[in-house]
C-alpha cells in the first residue's frame, strides 16, 4: 500500500441473535429447516398481522451493548426502513433509526502489542429478511425462489466508527467484536451459516488530509480473509483513482471470491432514500435501569478478564493468553485441564500448536472434535512419565483428535510405548555410528550438524519411539568412545 | 408549496409506479395541494412540545421467547401468485 495515503475503514456487522423464535413471532429460528416451514402471518408479511416484540431479543441486546461498553439509553423505539426486494416480505424492514438500544461504546484491539480502541456507534435491533435462491443457471432463469425462513430472525446491528485505518486492524476489531459476543452468549457468530455478517465501508484519503475521501460500501464479507482481501482491494483501486485523477462514486460493491475484487452493485441513481418513519405497530421501548443492572449482573467472564486471569493465576504471556480467550469454548478447555494438569503453558503449547493446526486444517471448531480435555491431560502424563516421546505424543493427539480413542488405546493399539531400553538401543545405534564414519569425521571436527544427523536416523529406525534424551546419552558415549 | 415533476419521478421510482406525463403533472398538482394542507400545522408553535413517538400511551409489550407452530406451507403458500418447490417464484432481480 502507498506510504502517501491513508485507509478509513469503518464496519456493520450483522450478529443473529441466539433466540428461540423470530423478533415479532414465535416462529423457530432454527436453522437448516425445510423451506417456508417456519413462517407465519407475521413474518411472511400478510396485511394485517401485527407484530410482537421477543422479550429475549431485548435483554441480548442490552447484554451485546454492556459487553461493548455501550450506553443503553432509557427509550428507544422501532422504525420502518423502506425499500423493495423479493426477500423483504412487508416492503420494509423493522429496524431502529433514531433511538437505537444502544450508543457510544467501544472496543479495544490488540495490533502488534499495541493497544488500540475502536468506537462503537451504535447497536440496533432489527429483523433479518429472507432468503433468494436463485433457480437453474443463474445468468439464463427469469426467475428466483423464496424461502421465508430466515425473515423475522432477530439481528442486532453493530456499526463502528471510522476507526480502523487498515485491513489488519479491520480485522482484529471483527475478530474481537465476534468474541465478545461469544463470550456474552448472545450469538452463535458463524459466518458461514450467516449468524454473523459483515459490510465495510471504505475510503482512502492522503495523509494528513481532514476530510474523507468518497466511500464505498462492501457486501457479501463471508470470512475474516474475505473481510482483509476485499479491503486492500478497494484500497489500491481507490489510490489508483487518486493517482489517475479517475471520479470515484459512493457506492455499494459486493466482494466475488471467485474472482477475488469487488464489484459495483448499484448505480447511483438508484442511491437509497429509505424514507425511515416510526413503526406503528410496535410501541417504545423503555429500559429501566432495574432491568440494565440485572442484565449487567448476570453477564459472564468477558475475554478481557479472562486474559488476565490467565496471566495473573497461570503466569501466562499475554500471547498465549489472548489466543486462549478468542472463544468460549477454548477457555472452557483450557480450564478444565488446568484442572488435572499443573503445566499450564505446557497445555497452552499443545493447544496453540498441534491441537489448533488440527482444528484449523479440518475447519473445526474446538467443539465440533473428538479431543476431550481429559485425553489431552492423560497423554501430558505419558509424556511425564516416560511413557512416550513428545513427537510420538503429537502422533497420539491427531489420532484422538480423529477418533476420540484415549492416549492409552491409541498407544496400545499401535505399538507405540517409547524405548527407553539401553540394551535394545545401543547396537542399533553402533550400527548407524558404524555405517556412516564420515559424518563421524565430521563430529570429531568440532561441526555440531553430526549429532543431529545420528539422532534422525536413530528416530527413523525406531519410528520416533526411542527416548530422545536416551538416544543423546547413549549416542555421546559411543561416539566419544571412537578414536 | 410546489413539487416539482422532478420530485414526483424520485417517489414514483421510490414506490416503483409507472407514471404517464400527464399523470405527472396531476399528481405534481394534487400532492402539492396535500403539502400545503399538511403546512397549516407549522402555524402551530410546538416550543417545548416533546415529539410524539407512538399514538397511543402504551410502552413495553412483550411476549416469552417461546415456540409456537408455524403456519403449513401449503397454506402459506396458497397467497402466494407463483410458488415452485415450496417456495415462492419471483421474477430474477439481478
Amino acid at each position: 500500500m502507498s506510504p502517501d495515503y491513508e485507509i478509513v475503514i469503518g464496519l456493520e456487522v450483522h450478529a443473529e441473535l441466539k433466540t428461540q423464535t423470530k423478533i415479532f413471532c414465535s416462529c423457530s429460528t432454527a436453522f437448516g429447516a425445510e423451506p417456508n416451514t417456519q413462517t407465519c402471518p407475521i413474518c411472511a408479511g400478510f396485511p394485517g398481522a401485527l407484530p410482537v416484540l421477543n422479550r429475549q431479543v431485548v435483554d441480548l441486546a442490552i447484554r451485546a451493548g454492556l459487553a461493548l461498553h455501550c450506553e443503553i439509553p432509557a427509550m428507544c423505539k422501532f422504525d420502518r426502513k423502506n425499500y423493495f426486494y423479493p426477500d423483504l416480505p412487508h416492503g420494509y424492514q423493522v429496524s431502529q433509526f433514531d433511538f437505537p438500544v444502544c450508543k457510544q461504546g467501544y472496543l479495544d484491539i490488540d495490533i502488534e502489542g499495541q493497544k488500540k480502541r475502536v468506537g462503537v456507534t451504535r447497536a440496533h435491533m432489527e429483523e433479518d429478511a429472507g432468503k433468494l435462491v436463485h433457480q437453474g443457471d443463474i445468468t439464463t432463469t427469469p426467475f428466483s425462489l423464496v424461502d421465508l425462513n430466515r425473515s423475522g430472525v432477530a439481528l442486532l446491528e453493530i456499526v463502528s466508527e471510522p476507526d480502523m485505518r487498515s485491513a489488519q486492524e479491520a480485522r482484529a476489531y471483527l475478530e474481537k467484536l465476534r468474541s465478545m459476543l461469544l463470550f456474552a452468549g448472545v450469538s452463535d457468530c458463524k459466518m458461514q451459516e450467516g449468524s454473523l455478517r459483515c459490510d465495510a465501508n471504505v475510503s482512502v484519503r492522503p495523509f494528513g488530509q481532514q476530510e474523507f475521501g468518497t466511500r464505498c460500501e462492501i457486501k457479501n464479507l463471508n470470512s475474516f480473509r474475505a473481510l482483509e482481501r476485499a479491503i486492500e482491494y478497494e484500497a489500491k483501486r481507490h489510490m489508483e483513482a487518486l493517482e489517475d485523477g479517475t471520479e470515484l462514486f459512493q457506492e455499494t460493491r459486493t466482494w466475488d471470491e471467485e474472482k477475488q475484487m469487488t464489484r459495483s452493485m448499484r448505480s447511483k441513481e438508484e442511491a437509497h432514500d429509505y424514507r425511515y418513519f416510526p413503526e406503528p405497530d410496535l410501541p417504545p421501548l423503555f429500559i429501566s435501569r432495574e432491568w440494565v443492572d440485572e442484565v449487567r449482573a448476570a453477564l459472564p467472564e468477558m475475554p478481557e478478564q479472562a486474559q488476565q486471569r490467565l496471566m495473573e493465576v497461570y503466569g501466562l504471556p499475554e500471547y498465549d493468553a489472548a489466543l486462549l480467550t478468542l472463544t468460549p469454548e477454548t477457555l472452557d478447555f483450557f480450564d478444565r485441564c488446568v484442572q488435572e494438569y499443573p503445566d499450564a503453558k505446557t497445555i497452552a503449547n499443545w493447544m496453540m500448536g498441534e491441537f489448533s493446526r488440527l482444528l484449523n486444517q479440518t475447519n473445526q471448531e474446538i467443539g465440533d472434535s473428538h479431543l476431550t480435555p481429559d485425553h489431552l491431560v492423560q497423554m501430558l502424563r505419558l509424556v511425564d512419565d516416560g511413557t512416550i516421546s513428545g513427537k510420538i505424543a503429537k502422533t497420539v493427539l491427531e489420532d484422538m483428535f480423529n477418533s476420540g480413542q484415549s492416549p492409552q488405546e491409541i498407544i496400545k493399539a499401535k505399538g507405540l510405548v517409547q524405548i527407553s531400553d539401553a540394551d535394545t538401543l545401543l547396537p542399533l545405534i553402533e550400527d548407524i555410528v558404524g555405517a556412516n564414519p564420515k559424518v563421524v569425521e565430521d563430529y570429531k571436527s568440532g561441526k555440531g550438524k553430526a549429532m543431529g544427523f545420528f539422532v534422525g536416523q536413530i528416530m527413523k529406525a525406531t519410528k520416533g519411539q526411542a527416548n530422545p534424551a536416551l538416544v543423546n546419552e547413549l549416542l555421546k558415549k559411543v561416539l566419544d568412545s571412537i578414536q | 408549496m410546489a413539487l416539482t415533476i422532478k420530485e414526483v419521478e424520485h417517489v414514483a421510482q421510490l414506490a416503483r409506479l409507472k407514471l404517464t406525463e400527464e399523470e405527472k403533472v396531476k399528481f405534481a398538482q394534487q400532492l402539492s395541494t396535500v403539502l400545503d394542507y399538511a403546512d397549516t400545522l407549522n402555524a402551530i408553535s410546538t416550543e417545548g412540545v416533546e415529539p410524539l413517538i407512538h399514538i397511543l400511551p402504551i410502552r413495553n409489550v412483550f411476549r416469552e421467547d417461546q415456540r409456537k407452530p408455524s403456519m403449513e406451507r401449503e397454506e402459506i403458500l396458497a397467497n402466494a401468485p407463483l410458488a415452485e418447490g415450496f417456495q415462492y417464484k419471483v421474477p430474477k432481480i439481478m
